[in-house]
């Protein structure tokens, strides 16, 4: 309960930063989405849900794990493009909350979907990576695999937002969605493709969760408010900025965590997040609007 | 503020209402406290609701509602539990603590012009917050599992506020609680502020320009509806004598609130009423459905339980995509239309 700066402090900091990569990993797909459709994904955790529960099944069916992660993958970015055709398309052009709202909708679906299918008992892959042991600190191999594979993810999004022509046109719609049309952009199909990758990141941070986490229905209401605030203390579709915020969130909670109580350093995370909005509105990192 | 005009139609819709129980004791002897409970649900949670579309109706989407009847609740249990103090007292200091909140975080969001996404995510981490300190003062809350109020007596006593063993009793108060909040709304849907408000709603420069103070306005109806709330929150821990972070606080419960009030309709007086009639009944008919038939039953097996929740999620995307203005508002445009007997010019 006390806080002292020794090595299990250093270690909590560690902790944190390792924690951050996966936190910054979800928060760049729903950033994705916001920059380019305009809409918040509120159901983006409950993709993910879909993605740790498809590498489950897959591999405990016998697959080997990086196959199985690459059926999660596949999973979450075809049900990102289900997502975006079947819900948000229809009400594209109606208030902004309504699109909101819509997938907070699609939030109930799949957890009743995936309660009444796999049952409300915690749910775990059953690969142990052991841990890392430097100086009587241990860190977990699983958080430091997610920690790299999240920075890696995040580079290659970079890269192909800045290199390929389809990422050129998604950067370039992000910036003005009523010029693009008219200059023979097709945005209905950029929407799709921009939807595949946002449920495909999702499936990525599936694939370091469950080597993480166990799975469960609600797994998304505790993550899902977390990943909301880091887009939003970053701005909103400022993806660099959702990755600074990941870590500065990710230590309040770390620090928090090992001077009090887990929640209280949500807690503080949270009023942190209340407070900086007021201050600065348009998020931390976020441009004048 | 002129007195309201009431109508024929509204005394027998009351009367209506407060014969139920009556109905209820005729029909279904056997198992009058089942539906009893019921009823005390659905006019509680409408009057939950009212409170939500007050502010909800403006444009002002929250999530944080949850944090108010969370508030209120757990104040009121709290004080009555450790400090002997008397719900008489507690809930207004629950509903004043909960206004003081909603002003608290209002301020600053309409000054700096936070709507839309930003808002709706804003309070969604009030909620959060709300919740993560309830579950972290586990001493005196009993954390994530709940607590109860202390009961006193034989379970009625007017001191404590306490009259869960009486149905008949129950009902009427949340009757009375209920027609509160729809005379609340009546009177800000006949006021200035009101029209204010819309116009803020519309475009937010040019109200403010025409010399509405936007965000008073807005700050004034945030305090009225987080007080609402907060006071739907403490009759529900009065009444079910359990109070828990993710039945009466939470973010599932803001967006229950929200989706509730968006099944019935955002903006009439009713609306919020047949979204809790709404949702109520798809929940208990659901499970009595599945409980009464024994291949369902087999069929569907223990995730019978989450079968109402499936529905309920895919019915609000319908909903949001089809009928935006709920069953209520829906349902009186075509009879709009139908009076009218011509073709529709929307």
């Amino acid at each position: 309960m006390d806080c002292q700066l020794d090595v299990f402090f250093l270690e909590a900091i560690i902790n944190g930063l390792l924690l951050a990569g996966l936190l910054a990993l979800l928060a760049l797909g729903l950033n994705l989405i916001f920059g380019v459709i305009d809409v918040v994904w509120i159901c983006y955790v409950e993709l993910v849900m879909v993605g740790m529960y498809g590498i489950n099944y897959a591999y405990k069916g016998g697959a080997p794990f990086l196959l199985a992660a690459v059926f999660g993958i596949l999973i979450t970015a075809l049900a990102g493009v289900l997502l975006h055709f079947l819900v948000i398309r229809p009400v594209l052009e109606t208030p902004p909350i309504n699109q909101l709202l819509v997938t907070g909708g699609v939030l109930f679906l799949l957890q009743a979907l995936a309660t009444m299918a796999f049952g409300i008992e915690f749910r775990n892959v059953g690969i142990r990576l052991g841990s890392m042991n430097v100086a009587d600190m241990s860190f977990s191999w699983s958080r430091i695999l997610a920690f790299l594979v999240a920075l890696g993810g995040m580079l290659a999004l970079w890269q192909f937002l800045k290199r390929t022509y389809l990422g050129t046109a998604i950067r370039a719609i992000a910036q003005d969605r009523q010029i693009m049309p008219l200059m023979g952009v097709d945005s209905r199909r950029l929407y799709l493709v921009t939807s595949a990758i946002g449920g495909g990141l999702a499936g990525l941070a599936a694939t370091l969760m469950v080597l993480q986490y166990d799975i469960y229905p609600q797994i998304g209401l505790q993550f899902g408010p977390l990943i909301f605030m880091i887009c939003v203390l970053g701005g909103l579709g400022n993806m660099i900025g959702g990755f600074i915020a990941a870590f500065i969130i990710s230590q309040f909670i770390a620090v928090g965590s090992s001077c009090f109580h887990t929640e209280w350093g949500y807690a503080v995370a949270f009023l942190f997040f209340m407070v900086a909005i007021f201050i600065r509105p348009q998020g931390l990192f976020g441009g004048k609007t | 503020m002129s007195a309201l005009r009431v109508r024929p139609a509204a005394v027998i819709g009351i009367l209506a209402v407060a014969a139920l129980p009556l109905l209820v004791r005729l029909v279904f002897p056997a198992s009058e406290k089942y539906y009893l409970h019921l009823l005390i649900q659905i006019l509680l949670w409408a009057f939950i609701y009212t409170g939500w579309s007050l502010m909800g109706r403006f444009g002002l989407t929250s999530l944080g509602h949850g944090a108010f009847t969370g508030i209120g609740a757990y104040t009121t249990v709290m004080l009555w539990n450790f400090a002997g103090l008397t719900p008489w007292l507690g809930i207004p200091i629950g509903i004043m603590l909960a206004s003081i909140v909603g002003v608290l975080v209002g301020y600053p969001c309409f000054r700096l012009r936070i709507t839309g996404h930003y808002f709706a995510l804003l309070t969604l981490a009030l909620t959060e917050f709300v919740r993560l300190c309830i579950v972290g003062l586990r001493d005196y809350t009993g954390g994530s599992l709940g607590t109860q109020p202390k009961r006193s007596g034989d379970g009625i006593s007017l001191y404590a506020m306490q009259f869960e063993p009486d149905r008949m009793l129950s009902y009427y108060i949340v009757f009375a609680l209920w027609l509160f909040g729809l005379y609340i709304w009546l009177r800000v849907d006949r006021s200035m502020d009101r029209y204010a408000l819309d116009a803020a709603s519309q475009d937010e420069d040019a109200a403010a320009s025409v010399g509405i103070d936007v965000t008073r306005e807005k700050l004034k109806i945030t305090a009225l509806s987080s007080a609402l709330c907060a006071f739907g929150g403490a009759v529900f821990a009065q009444y079910q004598m359990y109070i828990g972070p993710d039945t009466i606080a939470g973010l599932g419960l803001s967006l229950n609130i929200v989706f509730a009030v968006i099944a019935g309709g955002m903006w009439t007086l009713l609306g919020p009423t047949v979204g809790a009639v709404f949702t109520q009944v798809l929940a208990e008919g659901l499970r009595v459905a599945i409980q009464g038939s024994a291949t369902l039953k087999g069929l569907l097996g223990s995730s019978a339980l989450a079968l109402d929740q499936a529905i309920y999620g895919l019915l609000l995307v319908l909903f949001i995509i089809y009928m935006p203005k709920g069953i209520l508002g829906t349902g009186s445009d075509w009879w709009r239309r139908l009076r009218q007997r011509g073709p529709a010019s929307s």
